[in-house]
């Protein structure tokens, strides 16, 4: 039962195979029984999610049901979650409670999915190891010395190992594609504003999205299903209609026309990587799509351009995180500045602090226009690059990141090496453009991804195509050895 | 040395929305601490913005009363800085983009000259919360009601040249908006605040000197002497060989004295940058023409249209259009009456003679509108005399009811027929047999002071209810002998 997905759940709890309380339990048991290794959990919440499901199983009975209700999911704790603590992986909120529930777990909630627990990231999600977790790594469930990928690295170990069904996560430079590639899972980074923010906690708010981490395509349809849609909480939140994603998984893919964007496939990608795109790019060739290689000729810019917008954003986002009003505050302050300079030394790790640092400077006097300015500037030649490969092609596929999973504490201590992991799926944050990763093969024992890259609200024509690979392959099966012993 | 101040404002106007700028909890002021601030207002994690419309519609409308440029692309940007009393480590406010560019206000001073004064621009932003030091010892109380409160902060041009103007300026904004109805501008609950930047140059020079920040002067008279005193200062440290130091400066209205808050060069680095949690604001044209059509009569036009459709000189126009509660009660007046003349006599004469003896506002008035202009009716179809008019008036004012009510109680109709007066004036000549003979053998100039005896004689036999001018001809004539 543990091994299936959650179109396969939902059937089985349509059908009355099981009950939610029943699925619920084994997945709290398996939670039990593997996460001492993992770490992908911050919080479990056992007792929550046997309510919910003992309601949803209610709601079944009375015919009340909808399509995912019952099913258990988990969700990455950056989502504000009512009266459940939400510690966005920072000492600054080990015990932060919030009295309002984020837009996209109440989704959820609404729709009757059963709530784990809160998983394992990188502090307010900086990182692209979820080694920056205050509550320490996660590790790979594929080989447990390497990293999972971040900063949504607890939703991918707990999706790829099954102690979840599906996750959600979120993505700022690459957060919910890289971890989904290096753990094996289908990750997908909606257009930006497709999802809302609200009560998701702000690294980048620019830049911000969340999105579906599950076993295949089919599931991320189910959960965007969910996800998607206008919330006037959010200012930034398009209000535009939401298709059902699941509606068109099963259409035809050919004479579908597939970018190739040169800069993605030069130096520094691992061969392995780039032979298994090969093969899935033939697969896709196999249903009738077509390639041409284009060229994206600003790429280069996206990392230094994120690097200072990214930075810039959190800078003023985490000002709130001061010691006054909630979470973290030093032992007997002095004074005010005393308290704040305590207060935040103390609560934030060493890459928030790094970030802040380099977004207070960008944003500075006399560094405004040599700095942010010019990285606004540049992500608008990213944009106009896309916009205009676009106009030749219908997708952009690419690898989703350069090598396979790395081990743990190896590039800790160089933060350049770390940002590079993320050099393939910044570029589409920049844009506000959707983008997903697959699995398409392994490269060492561990799986690797390919991303699929698509024009504005085009998510649904991502997932169709990603649900056609994934009829013709089964690397999305694959499960992880290494925890199953 | 000839010295001239130039002076700049920075009006603070908080806009009397029912909610914050981006919350939707309420803004009524002096409720508990902490009873008005929702997890937005506190800056909690993840917590997302939401523009008040109605804030945009208020600014707006005040960039058309200023015949300001309005902006229809607007952007809210960060303002950022650590403060205990701002939740979120950052204002959001308006800075390369405000909604209101270039505009300018009419002011007319004293001496009843006119000067033009420059808007540099209006822009939205959320105010901060308080900081209370009181009650807690040693320690700091925040109160977050306010924060998240909408201000419009309007900067002018350094256009002003006293502190006489710079108070002519702010009571014309204060009127604009009260006119307007998008703020209150009740100083004292801080709902219009001010900062003056002032600086002095010899006369003639085009270069600016250094200038000084005065933050948060809250009345029309504090305003004026901390700028006096500001510039008395500036001249002195000049004067002297000193140097002016560009500061932040508060105003002790205790002492009348302005003292040093912190030096410019301390200030903080806001570091700017569009807030990305906030589209930029776009107005339509359809939006503009329909706040347009909805603006109502403003100072400036209704002064225009006392002196050409209701004949008021320029003087009586400008005092009666200077404060939408004046204007209004005179018009109300008018409307009963209908004689703009006679209304305007009332209102700013016994009217506004008493309510100022009181240190009452005219919409604290005890005797209404209604209640006036039915008196002047009487007054019009000489039911009751002038005099009588007066003793209504008063009456009135101490509550004893309808013009009509008091008349008739009190006996006060006029008394009309002449021969009735005549009666009058024929017993008081025949009682002062003296007087009439001084006048009689009296040149003609001083007749005319001497006059005045009998129509008083005439008047208190009448208890006040024939008309002067009548018993003032027909005494003439009856002296003539």
């Amino acid at each position: 039962m543990l091994n299936k997905t959650v179109a396969q759940l939902a059937a089985g709890l349509a059908k009355g195979e099981f009950s939610s309380v029943e699925i619920t339990q084994q997945y709290l048991n398996q939670i039990k029984q593997l996460d001492s290794q993992l770490n992908s959990f911050i919080s479990v919440t056992e007792d929550h999610a046997l309510a919910t499901a003992k309601a949803a199983d209610n709601r079944r009975a009375n015919n009340n049901a909808g399509l995912l209700t019952g099913i258990p999911i988990a969700h990455k704790d950056i989502f504000c979650t009512n009266g459940i603590k939400t510690t966005c992986g920072s000492k600054m909120l080990a015990n932060f409670i919030a009295p309002y529930e984020s837009t996209v777990s109440q989704k959820f909630q609404d729709a009757g999915c059963v709530m784990l627990g809160k998983t394992n990231m990188d502090e307010f999600a900086m990182g692209s190891s979820n080694e920056t977790s205050y509550f320490g790594a996660v590790k790979n469930p594929w080989q447990l010395d390497c990293i999972p990928g971040g900063s949504s690295g607890g939703s991918a170990a707990a999706v790829a190992s099954r102690l979840a069904p599906a996750a959600t996560g979120t993505d700022t430079g690459g957060s919910i594609r890289q971890p989904a590639a290096l753990c094996g899972l289908t990750g997908l980074k909606p257009t930006y504003g497709r999802v809302s923010r609200w009560g998701m906690i702000a690294f980048a708010s620019s830049l911000d999205q969340a999105g579906p981490m599950t076993q295949t395509a089919e599931d991320a349809a189910l959960l965007m299903n969910i996800m998607a849609g206008f919330d006037e909480k959010d200012s930034t939140c398009a209000n535009e209609p939401v298709p059902d994603y699941t509606a068109s998984l099963n259409d035809s893919i050919a004479g579908l026309k597939i970018g190739l964007p040169k800069e993605y496939f030069s130096k520094g990608l691992d061969s392995k990587i780039a032979t298994n795109i090969e093969q899935a790019i033939k697969e896709l060739e196999k249903l009738g799509a077509t390639v041409k290689e284009i060229s994206l000729a600003n790429t280069d810019l996206a990392l230094p351009a994120y690097y200072v917008i990214a930075p810039a954003e959190c800078s003023s986002n985490l000002s709130r995180f001061d010691g006054v009003r909630f979470g973290h505050r030093c032992e007997n302050p002095g004074d005010l500045e005393d308290l704040y300079k305590r207060s935040r030394a103390e609560g934030f790790g060493a890459e928030v602090k790094r970030r802040i640092l380099v977004g207070t400077y960008a944003l500075s006097a006399g560094y405004y226009d040599a700095y942010y300015i010019k990285a606004q500037k540049l992500r608008r030649l990213i944009k106009n690059d896309f916009v205009a490969a676009f106009n030749d092609v219908d997708i952009i596929a690419s690898p989703t990141t350069p090598s396979p999973a790395f081990k743990l504490g190896e590039k800790s201590n160089d933060p350049v090496a770390m940002y590079l992991s993320d050099i393939y799926t910044i570029s589409t944050n920049l844009a506000g453009l959707p983008a997903m990763s697959i699995p398409v093969g392994f490269a060492g024992g561990l799986p690797t991804g390919m991303q699929l890259i698509g024009n504005y609200f085009a998510e649904a024509k991502l997932l169709n195509i990603a649900h056609q690979y994934q009829q013709q392959t089964n690397w999305h099966q694959q499960l992880p050895t290494a925890i199953q012993a | 040395m000839k010295w001239e101040a130039v002076i700049g404002l920075e009006i603070h106007v908080q806009l009397a929305t029912k909610s914050k700028i981006f919350s939707g909890a309420s803004t009524a002021f002096g409720a508990e601490p902490n009873t008005q601030a929702c997890a937005i207002d506190l800056g909690l994690p993840g917590i997302l913005p939401v523009l008040n419309q109605e804030v945009v519609r208020m600014a707006t409308m005040f960039g058309m009363a200023i015949h300001a440029q309005i902006n229809q692309r607007n952007v809210f940007a960060r303002k950022n800085y650590f403060y205990p009393d701002l939740p979120k480590g950052y204002q959001t406010s308006q800075m390369d983009l405000p909604i209101v560019g270039p505009g300018y206000v009419d002011i007319t001073l004293d001496d009843g000259e006119t000067r033009r004064i420059g808007v540099t621009r209006a822009h939205l932003e959320e105010d901060a919360g308080k900081s209370l030091h009181e009650d807690f010892h040693g320690m700091t109380g925040i109160d977050l009601n306010r924060a998240g409160t909408p201000l419009l902060e309007i900067v002018s041009d350094p256009d002003l040249r006293s502190a006489k103007e710079a108070v002519a300026y702010l009571k014309t904004i204060h009127s604009i908006i009260r006119y307007l109805g998008i703020s209150d501008g009740n100083m004292a609950e801080g709902s219009m605040r001010c900062d003056a930047n002032v600086s002095i140059r010899p006369q003639g020079s085009e270069k600016l000197g250094t200038r000084t920040e005065i933050k948060n002067v809250n009345s029309f008279r504090f305003i004026e002497k901390a700028i006096n005193f500001e510039i008395e200062r500036h001249i002195d440290v000049l004067e002297s060989g000193g140097k002016i130091i560009q500061e932040t400066r508060l105003y002790d209205s205790e002492k009348d004295e302005t003292r040093s808050m912190r030096g410019k060069e301390e200030a903080n680095d806001y570091r700017y940058f569009p807030c990305p949690d906030l589209l930029p604001v776009v107005l339509s044209v359809e939006f503009l023409n329909e706040v347009r059509n909805s603006l109502p009569e403003l100072p400036e036009q209704k002064r225009q249209r006392f002196i050409d459709e209701l004949g008021l000189s320029e003087y009586d126009a400008g005092v009666l259009s200077a404060n939408r509660e004046t204007a209004e009660y005179f018009e109300a007046v008018t409307k009963q009456c209908q004689d703009p003349k006679l209304a305007a006599n009332w209102v700013m004469g016994e009217l506004a003679s008493r309510l100022n003896k009181n240190q009452l506002e005219i919409s604290e008035s005890p005797v209404s509108a209604k209640q006036l202009g039915e008196m002047l009716i009487r007054l019009k179809d000489e039911t009751i005399s002038s005099k009588g008019a007066k003793t209504v008036f008063e009456a009135m004012w101490n509550g004893e009811g309808s013009a009509d009510e008091i008349i008739e109680k009190r006996n006060l109709k006029a008394i009309t027929d002449t021969s009735a007066i005549e009666g009058m004036i024929d017993e008081v000549i025949a009682n002062n047999t003296a007087q009439v003979e001084q006048y009689r053998s009296a040149d003609e100039a001083k007749q005319g002071k001497m006059i005045g005896f009998f129509v008083g004689q005439v008047m208190k036999a009448s208890r006040g209810a024939a008309e002067p001018g009548v018993v003032n001809k027909l005494l003439r004539e009856k002296l003539k002998g």
